[in-house]
């Protein structure tokens, strides 16, 4: 038995780290990342409350997460790569023109 | 009590996996500790009970997605990365803030939200209803996603493809 309440901190502590890798980060890949960390602390809150309210949806609705994140995370890569082909850097902070 | 056990370790490695990411200054390091932070994850739904999510968490996530991470750092050379100082004052205030925060959070989470306790494998999420929910109640959506993964085939094609020299390059060139 495992309160509910325990999972939805574990989710807000992920969801945190997430928010915080956002902001701090400097490499464009590493921010990317902390985009699917805040991904995960939201898909966990969805099975927990799934199986706090017995709704199956709950579940299959993580599925379409994980499938808008991986058609995410195919697209993000690509536009970083015509990125660093354009800069020669993944720094976000010398990203700071419209035009080359 | 196991079950909380296993929980509380469980968690513990994904709180640590993710503090790691937010440390290390290299990205593969980054991506590494969230693959633990995916694998550890999974167990937490195996506990639920949803066996459909664990294993697409395990074989999507840190299988297919953090792939396509590693291979980009890589294919990009990635190193370690610049650090900028930061303002003091969003350190000073910022930090306690949060710990504040996160702290009521939880306090309002355990004490007063009524949620119950979850048994372990409390609404077992097996392969066979999920795809009858999917393939029943939430079929127009997952049609519609099939049509979004084509489009994020396409942008990404374009995309990553090498431009083609426009034909003012050209002219400028010959």
């Amino acid at each position: 038995m495992v309160p509910l309440s325990y999972y939805l901190i574990l989710s807000g502590i992920l969801f945190a780290c997430g928010v915080t890798g956002f902001l701090i980060k400097r490499n464009i890949i590493t921010i990317f990342m902390s985009i699917e960390l805040m991904l995960n602390g939201v898909n966990l809150s969805f099975v927990a409350f799934a199986a706090q309210w017995k709704a199956l949806s709950g579940q299959v609705f993580v599925f379409f997460v994980m499938v808008v994140a991986a058609a995410e995370a195919a697209v993000g890569l690509a536009i970083i790569i015509s990125v660093y082909r354009n800069r020669e850097t993944l720094n976000v902070d010398r990203v700071n023109l419209l035009k080359l | 009590m196991l079950h909380l056990i296993i929980f509380l370790v469980f968690g513990a490695i994904c709180v640590a996996g993710a503090v790691n990411l937010l440390v290390q200054t290299h990205p593969i390091n980054s991506a590494l500790s969230l693959i633990a932070v995916m694998a550890s994850l999974a167990v937490e739904y195996l506990l639920l009970g949803a066996e459909f999510v664990a294993a697409v968490q395990v074989i999507i996530y840190a299988g297919a997605i953090m792939v396509l991470f590693v291979f980009v750092i890589m294919l990009l050379n990635a190193g370690i990365e610049e650090r900028i100082p930061g303002s003091r004052v969003a350190m000073i205030f910022g930090i306690p803030s949060m710990l504040i925060g996160s702290a009521l959070v939880a306090w309002v989470l355990v004490e007063r939200s009524g949620t119950r306790s979850v048994e372990v494998g409390a609404l077992p999420g097996d392969p066979k209803t999920i795809a009858w929910l999917l393939f029943h109640d939430f079929l127009l959506p997952f049609e519609v996603t099939s049509v979004l993964v084509l489009i994020a085939i396409m942008g990404a094609v374009v995309l990553a493809s090498r431009p083609e020299p426009s034909s003012q390059q050209m002219k400028r060139e010959g």
